[in-house]
């Protein structure tokens, strides 16, 4: 019976510090990996920015990109301390730590000769963003990846039914009731108070431990599904975004020495948005923003919403830009993509952007709320089903010990 | 007009003494390896284009003339030939100029120009798909393009040259290659060369715009670059601390490319370039753009 109780207040226990872990650690170290990709991601894109303005660049956009220098410098520090030292996430905090510098020093030197002219400065940019591209967000993908596990594994052990505790406690159920049957016909007493208490006692426990752990995994369920999975969605969304306004700058600084660049926007906002239609104008529909918005929760849907509205007139920007450089008018293209008014891509791109961050604020609130309560549920569960145990015992030994004394 | 008819007869007489034509002139400039090279990629080929004419009553002149525009495929990043000056946001250089010069006389004006930028590996599908009517890229002429377009009568006379950083000391080509991490351009002339005669190469890096060399060269990723004579001169030109090691191989011309069909447009083409030559403008642009970089006499271009 002491047995049930601690393996109950034990397995229950278990559950609660997973639940706070999911809640405390892994949750937002899981979220920094998301911020550091997006950093990232955002400084490649601002830099082709910064570069394509040139010494016309205002100081929003440089201010943009030191900031997002440093925080990818500090989330990458903060993951440093959290994550223990045998982990993955070590590597790949190690990869990005080294890389940072580099691609900040390879910047510069482009815009360098950038403003004296040299178009060996746009030549910079492409290997700088090469290396961003191809080895550092690949690194930091991978980190997320395996923060992402772990959020994983924590809800499975957060969510994991205590199985062992309600076998155990269903046998101590029944040794009681075989031991009143024996009683009975050994004894002829019908019932002994202490022994029904025990009963009820165990039988109390039992319920309050498989009761407290369905809720509590229900919670869990919401959170995960009403939380971090739409949150995974509209952060994966967040980076299609960036990565699509990074691929449509690169193609300007490239300034036709590779058509890469026309090929990566396709495919980006094709996942982003949908694929093109045959008219070669419209989208067909579907991709991350659409379904981000599906599972997103009331705050997080009118900014998505928004974000669509944004993402059409963004399209048509870009391919009005990408109309006037194919006429050979770069200039225009140039304008049309990063000029300084709200109408040119680049502006429409930040305002999409902001809605996103709105949606995902709202969506981050959304789970902390609803994860929050888990792990305190699961510690009542655990101290229920501890002290039902007790008094369960308590009750065996009076009812027992009354019988025995019958006998002396 | 005798000077005309000299230098239309030098144009168009460059390949017709055969296919040793270009090669022979070489000789004095070309490495030891060099001419089984050179003929393989110029081949002679220079002799296929039409002959000069200014008659404009061919179809693609016609549609040119209605279009009112003449769309050039260039490069925006050949500094010198054809690159967009961040301060002006105009698109300049030697290539240009020549583009300009062939809309002048088509056009009446020279700034009826669409510029339409295309990489290096795309030049002949451009052409071949009539994205552009012409290309004036610092492109080779060579036998094997002949099968996929036409091209002008030779306006540059060019090759290979090798660039290196100053610090690596190299004195002749073989040095420079022999056990190096070379680089060239997807799709160019270089790129065909160190297929056929590897020179010892440890690793040739292949990138999508020789620019790209010269970044991975600064870098320290790559030894040597290889690529034409006329952007390893505008190398050279961006950065004082590598220089153009061992003399030119491969000898080649540079021509303007156009479509197999088009033979008017390559005719009117033809007569431009021996124009262009005979009133000075071939001269102003080579002083304006490349003096600097290549040298203040023109004599070894002009073959």
């Amino acid at each position: 019976m002491l047995a049930f109780g601690t393996l109950a207040a034990w397995q229950a226990t278990g559950r609660a510090r997973a639940a706070d872990q999911v809640v405390s650690h892994s949750q937002p170290l899981s979220q920094n990996a998301a911020e550091i990709y997006r950093s990232l991601a955002d400084a490649d894109a601002t830099a082709a920015s910064a570069f394509l303005l040139a010494g016309d660049a205002p100081q929003a956009v440089r201010d943009r990109y030191r900031a997002d220098l440093d925080t990818a410098a500090r989330l990458l520090a903060e993951a440093a301390a959290r994550t223990g030292s045998s982990s993955d996430a070590q590597q790949w905090v190690a990869t990005l730590n080294r890389q940072l510098p580099q691609y900040a020093g390879l910047v510069e030197t482009a815009g360098a000769d950038n403003r004296q002219g040299l178009p060996l400065g746009g030549a910079y940019l492409r290997y700088a963003s090469k290396q961003m591209q191809e080895s550092m967000l690949p690194a930091a993908e991978r980190l997320a990846a395996v923060e992402a596990a772990q959020l994983d594994g924590d809800y499975a052990d957060a969510g994991a039914f205590p199985w062992a505790a309600l076998v155990l406690g269903g046998l101590t159920l029944a040794a009681l009731i075989r031991c009143q049957v024996l009683l009975l016909r050994r004894t002829n007493r019908v019932f002994s108070p202490g022994l029904l208490g025990a009963t009820a006692a165990v039988l109390a426990a039992v319920l309050w431990l498989a009761t407290g752990s369905l809720s509590a995994r229900s919670d869990l369920t919401d959170s995960r599904e009403h939380g971090a999975v739409p949150l995974r969605t509209l952060d994966q969304a967040r980076i299609e975004a960036l990565q699509s306004h990074t691929a449509e700058n690169m193609d300007l600084v490239a300034r036709g020495a590779s058509d890469t660049y026309a090929a990566r926007w396709a495919a980006l906002t094709g996942a982003l948005a949908g694929p093109l239609a045959g008219d070669g104008g419209s989208r067909t529909g579907g991709g991350n923003l659409a379904l981000a918005r599906a599972g997103a929760p009331g705050e997080a849907d009118a900014a998505l919403a928004r974000a669509l509205d944004l993402f059409t007139t963004w399209d048509g920007r870009h391919q009005a830009a990408a109309k006037s450089n194919e006429q050979g008018d770069y200039d225009a293209a140039l304008r049309t993509t990063v000029g300084a008014s709200d109408d040119s891509a680049e502006g429409v791109f930040t305002a999409l952007d902001q809605q996103l961050a709105r949606a995902a604020t709202a969506e981050q609130t959304a789970f902390t709320r609803s994860a929050k309560g888990t792990d305190g549920v699961l510690d009542a569960v655990a101290a229920g089903a501890a002290v039902l145990a007790v008094l369960a015992a308590v009750g065996v030994i009076r009812g027992l010990g009354r019988r025995l004394a019958e006998y002396r | 007009m005798t000077g005309v008819a000299v230098l239309a007869a030098w144009l168009i007489g460059a390949g017709t003494s055969g296919a040793v034509g270009p090669a022979t002139a070489a000789q004095p400039r070309a490495e030891a390896a060099a001419p089984q090279s050179a003929q393989d990629l110029a081949g002679g080929c220079e002799d296929r284009t039409a002959a000069p004419s200014p008659n404009e009553s061919g179809p693609k002149v016609r549609q040119i003339k209605q279009r009112g525009t003449l769309i050039v495929g260039v490069d925006q990043n050949s500094y010198h030939w054809g690159y967009r000056n961040p301060q002006t946001g105009r698109i300049e250089g030697f290539d240009i100029d020549l583009a300009r010069a062939v809309a002048k006389a088509i056009l009446g004006d020279p700034d009826k120009v669409t510029f339409r930028t295309v990489p290096t590996a795309k030049r002949i599908e451009a052409i071949k798909t009539g994205q552009v009517d012409l290309i004036a890229r610092t492109m080779t002429i060579t036998c094997e393009r002949w099968q996929d377009v036409a091209f002008s009568a030779p306006y540059f006379a060019s090759g290979q040259r090798l660039v290196v950083p100053r610090a690596a000391k190299v004195t002749n080509l073989e040095q420079g290659l022999k056990g190096k991490r070379a680089c060239v351009a997807d799709q160019s002339s270089s790129q065909a060369l160190l297929k056929q005669n590897p020179y010892g190469t440890a690793d040739v890096k292949v990138v999508e715009n020789q620019l790209d060399c010269l970044v991975l060269m600064q870098l320290g990723q790559v030894d040597a670059t290889l690529t034409d004579t006329a952007l390893a001169a505008a190398q050279a030109a961006q950065d004082p601390t590598v220089e153009q090691a061992g003399g030119q191989i491969a000898f080649a011309h540079m021509g303007i490319a156009m479509k197999k069909e088009d033979t008017d447009l390559v005719a009117r083409v033809n007569q431009v370039l021996v124009d262009y030559r005979a009133n000075g403008g071939w001269r102003a642009s080579y002083d304006h753009w490349l003096a600097a970089s290549m040298g203040a006499d023109p004599a070894d271009y002009l073959r």
